[in-house]
């Protein structure tokens, strides 16, 4: 049945479609899941609602309270959907560069924007949060980067649904992020099924938008566990562009930038493989990314842009 | 020994007389990283651990594939193999 009493039950269960005529082999099958079916948007709707349920049961979430949290936009959209509802304060720290949607989004959700430095990127929106969450320990910081219940929302939600409807998947891929999806869908999908791949993909960011000053700046988030991939590829913003171009093109699906950079990866996991079948999962939809001109413009022209703009 | 022009990001071009790029011969990937330092002695810090395994903060690929689910720094390498390093950062 189709019937809700709120919109925090529609989060999960998003549909699996196939995608095979982008597959570079008819004996490869790949299954694409639509994250961006997700009330808020993206596949980060699922680790908001269930860091924001756990911090309850824990008791650190009374009425009123004021969550912290760095995201480059889609956590920060599924967790203002949540403390809507919930009537929780919102605050988010982004980079100023990133596509001006996000930041659209987040206002229209009734969060606070607190912009970190463009040019020390991701990191360093990292950083200003935890800086600020010292200063302010009445915040409630849910930190994604090291928060269990962000794999744990996959082991419970994203693996589970996989496993239901491809019993037959064998390769699993999906953007690095957080890692929280590669780390709670690969520890499901592996007790159940022991030969099943994980694949990660990095979409590199232009090197400006990294914003490191030193490699000691980089990041490896807490919940990752380089034991539960089996391989890592690299696809670069021109592939990933052409990709989620040929999404739309092909397959009528409307995905964001690092959607197609999982297709890409997806399909350089098919060209080695004599037959079986891939599920990708697309992180969001395109909606949030217009503004980057990343289906209208020359693609050497939105690959330019992204040593200023922060794409994913 | 096959040759292998390398990239090198941003923040470690200061340890190599500032070049963007630089070449080093190797069969294996640690071969290569070891031509590098020995023509570049600053970059060790910022390529090897002190345990002799790869930095943490870096990642190293051959065409495309992250060298940490190859062989590692012992990953071969042929002719006309391209070999990327870049710095690790997070996304979310």
């Amino acid at each position: 049945m189709s019937r809700y009493e709120s919109v925090l039950d529609l989060i999960g269960n998003t549909p699996l479609v196939g995608i095979h005529a982008l597959s570079p082999n008819p004996a490869v099958r790949i299954y694409a899941k639509l994250e961006g079916q997700n009330p808020g948007g993206s596949v980060k709707d699922r680790i908001a609602l269930r860091m924001i349920v756990q911090a309850e049961r824990d008791g650190l979430l009374s009425p009123g309270a004021t969550i912290l949290e760095p995201s480059s936009g889609n956590t920060g959209i599924g967790l203002a959907m949540v403390c809507r509802v919930k009537g929780y304060d919102l605050k988010i720290v982004m980079p100023e560069n990133v596509s001006i949607e996000r930041r659209q989004l987040l206002e229209i959700f009734g969060a606070e924007v607190i912009l970190s430095p463009g040019e020390e990127g991701s990191n360093g929106g990292i950083r200003m949060a935890q800086a600020i969450a010292a200063e302010h320990p009445e915040y409630v910081f849910l930190y994604q980067y090291a928060n269990a219940a962000n794999p744990q929302a996959h082991y419970e939600g994203t693996g589970p649904e996989i496993w239901r409807d491809c019993p037959e998947v064998d390769v699993f891929v999906s953007g690095l992020g957080t890692t929280g999806t590669l780390m709670g869908v690969g520890r499901y999908l592996k007790e159940r099924k022991p030969g099943v791949q994980i694949v990660a993909v990095e979409p590199p960011s232009g090197e400006i938008v990294q914003g490191l000053r030193s490699l000691d700046d980089g990041y490896v988030p807490p919940v990752f566990d380089p034991a539960v991939l089996d391989g890592k590829r690299i696809v670069r913003l021109g592939e990933s562009i052409e990709f989620t171009r040929a999404l739309v093109n092909t397959c009528g699906i409307f995905g964001g930038i690092s959607s197609g950079a999982a297709v890409a990866g997806a399909v350089k996991v098919a060209r080695t493989m004599e037959s079986g079948t891939i599920v990708v999962l697309l992180a969001d939809g395109g909606w949030k990314y217009l503004s980057t001109g990343a289906w209208t413009d020359p693609i050497d022209e939105v690959v330019a842009r992204s040593s200023t703009t922060i794409f994913f | 020994m096959p040759s292998f022009e390398v990239r090198l990001p941003t923040v470690v071009r200061q340890h190599a007389g500032n070049a963007v790029t630089v070449t080093g011969d190797g069969d294996t990937v640690g071969e290569v990283f070891a031509d590098l330092v020995r023509q570049y002695p600053g970059l060790r810090n910022y390529l090897i651990s002190d345990d002799g395994t790869l930095h943490r903060f870096v990642n190293v690929y051959v065409n495309d594939e992250d060298i940490r689910y190859l062989g590692q720094l012992d990953t071969a390498v042929v002719a006309g193999d391209d070999v990327s390093i870049l710095p690790a950062v997070a996304g979310g």
